[in-house]
């Protein structure tokens, strides 16, 4: 009787033990399993071609902002792959090839990128590779990779209208397409294509975090533009009408902590919210993603068919919580309605070091980080299909196809 | 963000691009776009845009506000375009949008052709359903993703607002819930794992500012998150008026009488407080009290990371304190250059190597008020601390047990301490090996306490309990209110203070207010006292 009396006390502490060790994180259990710890070393050969310096480093000598804004993954995945384990220097043995053009480098005194030359950038690159090397044509580019990091990928304009115009750039019509842009059925997403977070800069966030133990006071926490008045001064157009419909019915509202200012204090702030609002913009991403993540805040993302990044690798609905556009005005109701199990399992997985990381492009190169999430899609991608590799003399692709002022050479 | 003069300045960039065209006026961006991207017509249309697009920019100055090229897309125009129309309201000018983004609804409609219907109705159908126009600009050819199957449409959309956009108390409350629970599992996860109880050890006394100090310790000690006892020694006996403050406290305390009067010397102030400290500890080993002790002094002030810090102590621990020696003196000293570079740091506490080890202690260095430091408690000078105070430091109170497991042996047994009457002047007389002591608080860079004594004289009365009872000697009649006329006698003395308080308003007054016959001259006073 006494033993028993004292093994029930004991055992309930070490379950309790147990417990609390097991809860401080939620491993991420992907569509297909821990894909975010797989290694893409030994599953996948990236040959690198060697392009002229005007198609990448002239241009990053020329304004060196381009290395700081959230456009920088591109010149960032050619110096990983450049040192990487999966290089190979045989394109004979090479699944995939990478060409390094920077077609988001070309930016204006303010800093913003010009995407007007990115066609002919991107054509001049692509002829110059199709000439040098027989493994273009032997595909068409069904076997290559683009990083195109701009707002709307591959089509090269930062206004939706003119992008969905213009489409997918017709030269890469076959080719994969690694950009930070996604939405559901939308032209400028193409099958296939992998979704990449935007560039943070992962040092900035690292010398701004504050001790976990800080208690999150904030409900919901954004700071940004609502109305876009220098291009939409009546409202309606940016994002929508999603953003400017969160002030209008939430500036007065205690819980919601919103401006348009832009504090010292942004990234510490974020790490005393529960939730991050991520509305769309002009375009439906933005880094405020990669910055909520980083900074455990539980993004609620408020764009309508927007698809993620590594969305088959990361169960963004246990993660974040989706509201429609339509949905705005009901945002309080929602976000208090959440029950609370649910609020912290999200917490937990956020707190969960790997998708920290996979959201990341740190220097250098981290197992798991964004770089290694990229090489991972990538290697989920093969063995190539049969229509991969063209008959000889088989031609897809139209190379005369696309506006007039696109086949300008470059 | 970034992209807010993305188009904005693309416009501009655009114009630029196709030969410099000055945009003048607002209404020259979209312009600008239009015909650049019609760029590859022949000159003569070119030119004509041109001419129709500075036709417009004019009547845009003279109207005052941008002029809608809907009406010239109407009738020229086959392309799609997009466009802003004004803002202001004018009955003149057919829009084809109507937008009021100031209060409640807004309702608009997309429009990319000619072929839409305006909105000719001023003001704006103002139907409070705050639904979107949308469904009509999706029948109509408007630009959606580029994809049939996309229900996401690409251009203006209505700005939704709900008919009362004010917090709804219920979710306000709910909301702190969460947040409440969430900072509870942060506190759970990060926080400390197992919170021993805080052993707050306090001496103190009766005297004026002693409500004072112990209100703000008071209010300290109830916000911090463990639990927590409060050990009071009172000297002189306990009071009653210490007695009720600390049962309305809602804390659990300890009120322990010490038999001996609190002296008026600082010095001997100091060794008698440390006498009652080594009372309380002996209080805590007979009563095998467990957890962490903290020696707070009643006019110290804490910071709530002290008592998060102390949870980690092992055995003994030092924490930084700052010491705060006022000068009570209305002149300050003039001090010259030297004394102010070598004015000290007002800090006391531990001092760590490289490698995170105590190598030392910070003292506080008090050459620089030598002579001017106070010496009786009330007086206008410096206070100045001993060497190291006892505030500085934290115990674990097994330390103090006589038996207790894990008990090191550099600890040395209580009752060899202060035996022979010799002063305690800091806990470190407490150990064998003062090597031993844990340096808390990021190894005593961060400050977590102030110490601080701040006394009124000795002599100062103050109402017992502060409460005022009987009444308070000195009774001015208010100026207006009917004073009755007291028939009772007064006595003496008020009488001699009322007549103060009279004399002086008549001699700042002028004669016409002269007071009522309440007053008796001072000479009757006298012949009635005598």
């Amino acid at each position: 009787m006494g033993t028993g009396r004292a093994a029930l006390p004991l055992a309930v502490l070490l379950f309790s033990a147990a417990l609390a060790a097991a809860q401080d994180t939620e491993r991420i259990e992907g569509s297909a399993g821990d894909v975010l710890e797989d290694d893409p070393v030994g599953r996948l050969k990236v040959y690198v071609y060697e392009l002229p310096t005007k198609y990448n480093k002239k241009m990053v000598a020329k304004d060196s902002r381009c290395l700081s804004h959230m456009f920088a993954a591109e010149i960032f995945m050619h110096r990983f792959l450049l040192s990487s384990a999966i290089r190979t220097l045989n394109p004979e043995e090479a699944d995939w090839f990478y060409t390094p053009v920077y077609t988001t480098c070309d930016l204006t005194p303010w800093g913003h990128p010009l995407p007007f030359k990115s066609p002919r950038i991107m054509r001049s690159a692509i002829q110059f590779i199709s000439k040098r090397w027989p493994y273009w044509n032997r595909t068409e580019g069904a076997d290559h990779f683009f990083v195109v990091p701009h707002d709307f990928g591959a089509c090269f304009h930062y206004q939706e209208e003119k992008a969905i115009e213009r489409g997918v750039l017709p030269l890469l019509r076959r080719a994969t397409l690694v950009q930070t842009f996604g939405q559901k059925d939308h032209v400028c997403l193409k099958e296939g294509s992998i979704t990449i977070p935007p560039y943070a800069p992962p040092q900035k966030m690292k010398t701004h975090l504050v001790p976990p133990e800080t208690p999150r006071s904030i409900f919901v926490y954004f700071r940004g533009l609502f109305y876009d008045t220098a291009n939409d001064p009546e409202g309606g157009y940016y994002a929508r009408g999603a953003r400017a419909s969160v002030w209008e019915n939430f500036k007065n509202n205690p819980l919601f902590d919103i401006s348009t200012d832009h504090p010292p204090t942004y990234y510490e702030d974020m790490q005393r919210a529960v939730f991050c609002l991520c509305p769309l913009g002009w375009a439906p991403w933005s880094p405020r993603l990669v910055e909520a993540v980083v900074f455990g805040c539980i993004p609620v993302i408020i764009a309508d068919d927007i698809v993620l990044p590594f969305a088959d690798a990361i169960p963004w609905e246990e993660i974040g919580v989706f509201v429609a556009e339509d949905d705005v005005p009901k945002l309080d109701t929602i976000l208090t309605s959440i029950p609370m199990e649910v609020i912290l399992r999200k917490q937990r997985l956020l707190a969960n070091p790997s998708m920290k990381q996979a959201m990341l492009f740190p220097q250098p190169a981290q197992p798991g980080d964004a770089f290694h999430q990229i090489l991972n899609g990538l290697a989920r991608k093969l063995p190539h299909g049969k229509d991969v590799f063209l008959k000889p003399g088989q031609k897809v692709l139209n190379w005369t196809e696309g506006p007039r002022g696109d086949l300008k050479p470059w | 963000m970034m992209k807010s003069l993305l188009p904005h300045s693309g416009l501009r960039r655009s114009s630029v691009v196709t030969g410099g065209r000055s945009s003048a006026g607002a209404g020259a961006d979209g312009a600008a776009a239009d015909v650049s991207g019609a760029g590859p017509r022949a000159p003569a249309s070119s030119t004509f845009w041109f001419l129709l697009h500075a036709l417009c920019c004019l009547i845009s100055l003279f109207l005052g506000f941008r002029f809608s090229r809907l009406l010239f897309f109407m009738l020229f125009s086959t392309t799609a375009l997009y466009h802003s129309a004004t803002t202001s309201s004018s009955a003149a000018v057919l829009r084809a949008t109507t937008t009021t983004t100031t209060t409640t609804t807004t309702t608009t409609t997309t429009t990319n052709t000619f072929t839409l219907s305006f909105n000719a109705a001023n003001p704006p159908p103002s139907s409070l359903s705050n639904r979107t126009a949308l469904e009509t600009a999706a029948a109509i050819k408007a630009g959606t993703s580029g994809n049939p199957q996309s229900h996401v449409v690409v251009g203006r959309h209505g700005i939704r607002i709900r008919p009362w956009p004010h917090p709804d108390p219920v979710e306000v409350m709910r909301a702190h819930r969460i947040m409440e629970r969430v900072q509870e599992e942060q506190r759970r996860w990060y926080g400390v794992k197992e919170p021993r109880q805080v052993l707050v050890v306090t001496p103190t006394y009766s005297r004026a500012f002693q409500a004072l100090h112990l209100t703000g310790l008071l209010h300290t000690l109830r916000n911090v998150p463990y639990p927590l006892t409060w050990i009071v020694v009172e000297a002189g006996g306990t009071t009653n008026a210490t007695a009720a403050m600390l049962s309305r406290s809602g804390l659990t305390f300890v009120h322990i009488p010490f038999p001996d009067r609190m002296p008026t010397d600082w010095a001997d102030r100091h060794a008698t407080e440390n006498r009652m400290r080594l009372h309380a500890l002996r209080v805590i080993r007979e009563r095998k009290m467990d957890g962490v002790v903290v020696f707070a002094d009643d006019s110290n002030v804490h910071t709530m990371e002290l008592f998060d810090e102390v949870q980690k102590v092992q055995w003994m621990g030092a924490v930084s304190v700052g010491i705060l020696a006022h000068t009570g003196a209305a002149e300050q000293p003039r001090l010259s250059e030297e004394d102010k570079q070598n004015m000290p740091l007002p800090v006391q506490g531990p001092a760590c190597n490289s490698s995170g080890h105590l190598a030392g202690w910070h003292t506080f260095n008090s050459l620089p008020f030598a002579g001017k430091a106070a010496t009786v408690v009330g007086e206008a000078a410096p206070v100045l601390p001993r060497g190291l105070e006892w505030a500085g430091f934290v115990l674990n109170s097994r330390m103090l047990w006589k038996d207790a497991e894990g008990k090191p042996d550099w600890a040395k047994d209580l009752d060899a301490v202060g035996e022979n009457g010799e002063e305690i002047e800091n806990p470190l007389t407490l150990l064998n090996d003062p090597s031993s002591v844990e340096p808390l608080g990021n190894c005593g860079k961060k400050v977590l306490l102030w110490w601080l004594r701040v006394e009124a004289r000795a002599d100062s009365k103050f109402p017992k309990g502060w409460v005022i009872d009987p009444p308070l000697e000195n009774v001015i009649p208010a100026k207006r209110t009917p004073w009755p006329e007291t028939t009772t006698e007064l006595p003496s003395e008020l009488l001699d203070a009322k007549q103060d308080q009279e004399d002086r308003r008549l001699s700042r007054t002028n004669k016409s207010s002269r007071p009522r016959s309440t007053t008796k001259r001072k000479g009757d006073v006298q012949e009635h006292a005598n």
